[in-house]
């Protein structure tokens, strides 16, 4: 029997394959995605060293075969410590993803389902967070809640769920209008399970494409927090925390501060690319 | 009274719906008063625009609010008045006791589930059973509404299905929980003739066999003549006539009726313009005063336009708001 209920899942999955096969900067980015993935999982494996080991002897070493990016001015190899860095950008980028997703999400869809003054109150809020420079106003919860990188998940979380917020609710209007809905309404059905199981899924592709791409987002602004000293503090491995350490001895030691930025940049690339390519396959209207 | 709710299944007195607007009120029921025998088909005609529609949904209590509401009046429904029900006990009765087909299948079913899931879902609602037995339920409502192969048609998407299927499931998922009264909105609309002749049949027959009442809304003349046994004729949100649908095929009373009976092609007669009702449908947030009909009837008298004519007998049970009925 389960063999049955898999099968049109299994035909979508054959038919995705098809789509990403279409579009080769797609697949760019599903293998930068896998690679930051698997280099996050088994950072223990690859890196040839501690990231936190201290190696006075080696201290701003230039990227050589011992150290592919060289050392930072306490020893510590910086291909080691980048590698272990994809965990926490990862983790973070993850959750602040997440959180704003299903916080933004529920917010949106209760809003545009109960439509009215719960409407208007909702989409009042969510414009006063989107009116405020965000970045600013994320600085500013961050330094309320103190340095850390919990507390910059926390603060990029708050500042960005209004964005999905609006995205599913003006989804959500327009499934509300559907047939479907109506029809299930007509069969006896609650307002929750109206809400959660036949609006939700129906109003959702939008929601993920820009989830996969809001990813990259906020590995950059979690990065750059920490760059400027809110996020993850030294000695953390941090990818934003490293620049700016790095920094200090850009002129001499251009490889300290490099590799980390290099590592942003080829990630949130690669998200985007993914994000792209996502969009393409759920959403054919918007294929070129 | 008790006579009248023993007798009949459903009972409407004096409904009225209103939808408030920026424009205005918009009075798209004005006094409907209907009876549904059990066991009987009745029909339901008129323009577009003339309140079909919104009868059904007050009927289920699913007038969007707002900017739609019930003003007044009385639906009884085995008894009980169901406007004064919780909405939790309005729930319970939606799907379970009346059930609705809609006019367009395509997108009637949800387009992210499959059909098996979807009639699944509405079997589970009402009925505290396990996924063996909704399955096997769900198979034999497929088959019950005649789909060939209902174990490849149970895990298929909607889409994957031709609009006549796609009713066979709307109809399968409103019969799930056997109601006592079916609503169908225009249930043939969307499809071509062939199919809506097979739809009209398995719709009856199933009729017989679960013993329900159906209200048909249809704008189809040729469908009404077909199925019904009774037939209500709407116009601009007033029943302007009721009765036997031989009786009023054979002698309509009112002007519209008359009007609508004339509009359709005599197939033995070489008609070079085809026959029409004057105007169109007023417009509900000024309605015509007196009788709505008066601007666009051919005998309008000067009482036409000052007071509202009332239901008058005109045979055997068979009424017509007309003055020139009195």
């Amino acid at each position: 029997m389960w063999k049955e209920n898999i099968k049109p899942v299994l035909r979508g999955v054959k038919y995705s394959l098809y789509m990403v096969r279409q579009n080769p900067l797609t697949i760019i980015g599903i293998s930068i995605f896998l690679g930051f993935i698997l280099m996050a999982i088994f950072a223990p494996a690859i890196a040839p060293y501690d990231p936190y080991e201290i190696n006075p002897p080696e201290l701003l070493q230039p990227p050589s075969s011992q150290h592919f990016f060289g050392t930072d001015e306490c020893g510590r190899d910086i291909f080691s410590r980048v590698i272990y860095g994809a965990r926490i950008s990862l983790a973070a980028g993850l959750t602040i993803t997440i959180i704003s997703m299903i916080i933004g999400s529920i917010i949106g869809i209760v809003s545009a389902y109960m439509g009215g003054i719960v409407d208007d109150i909702i989409m009042r809020i969510a414009d006063v967070f989107l009116s405020f420079p965000w970045i600013v106003m994320a600085m500013a919860i961050n330094s309320v809640l103190g340095r850390g990188i919990i507390n910059t998940v926390i603060a990029l979380s708050i500042v960005w769920w209004p964005i999905y917020a609006r995205l599913i609710r003006s989804q959500a209007l327009s499934i509300k209008q559907m047939p479907y809905t109506e029809a299930i309404r007509a069969l006896g059905a609650g307002k929750l399970r109206i809400i959660f199981i036949h609006i939700l899924p129906n109003s959702l592709s939008p929601v993920l494409v820009q989830a996969s791409l809001d990813i990259g987002g906020a590995i950059l602004w979690c990065a750059a927090l920490s760059f400027i000293g809110l996020g993850a503090q030294p000695p953390s491995p941090e990818w934003g925390a490293m620049i700016t350490v790095g920094s200090h001895y850009l002129r001499e030691s251009w490889w300290y501060a490099t590799f980390p930025g290099l590592m942003i940049t080829i990630v949130v690339l690669g998200f985007n690319l993914l994000g792209d390519g996502l969009r393409d396959i759920i959403d054919p209207r918007l294929r070129r | 009274m008790d006579e009248l709710l023993n007798k009949n299944i459903l009972v409407i007195k004096n409904l009225k719906t209103y939808f408030y607007t920026y424009e205005g009120v918009v009075e798209t029921l004005d006094g409907i008063n209907l009876t549904f025998e059990k066991g009987k088909v009745v029909g339901l005609v008129g323009e577009t625009g003339s309140g079909k529609s919104v009868t059904a949904l007050s009927i289920l209590r699913l007038i969007p609010w707002p900017p739609g509401r019930i003003v007044d009046g009385q639906i009884y429904f085995k008894g009980q008045d169901i406007l004064k029900l919780s909405e939790y006990d309005m729930q319970k009765i939606r799907g379970n006791e009346i059930a609705m087909i809609f006019q367009e299948p395509t997108t009637s079913l949800n387009p992210v589930y499959t059909v098996g899931h979807q009639i699944e879902e509405t079997v589970k609602i009402h009925n505290k059973i396990n996924d063996q037995e909704a399955r096997e339920r769900t198979i034999e409502l497929l088959k019950m509404v005649e789909l060939a192969n209902p174990k490849r048609i149970y895990n298929q998407y909607p889409h994957e299905l031709s609009g006549g299927m796609q009713q066979r499931i709307m109809i399968a998922i409103a019969l799930c929980c056997k109601p006592d009264l079916l609503i169908a909105d225009e249930p043939t609309t969307a499809l071509d003739v062939t199919i809506q002749a097979q739809i009209l049949e398995l719709i009856l027959e199933l009729k017989e066999r679960l013993g329900m009442t159906i209200l048909l809304i249809t704008h189809d003349l040729g469908v009404i003549a077909e199925v019904c046994d009774q037939v209500a004729v709407m116009h601009a949100g007033v029943i302007v006539e009721k009765g036997e649908v031989h009786s009023i095929f054979r002698d309509p009373k009112h002007p519209y009726s008359k009007g609508l009976l004339k509009t359709i092609p005599k197939i033995d007669e070489n008609q070079d313009i085809l026959q029409e009702i004057k105007g169109e449908v007023p417009k509900l947030i000024n309605p015509p005063t007196g009788c709505r009909f008066h601007p666009r009837c051919p005998y309008t008298m000067d009482i036409c336009r000052k007071k509202r004519p009332d239901e008058y007998i005109v045979g055997n049970s068979h009424f017509a708001a007309c003055f020139l009925c009195k």
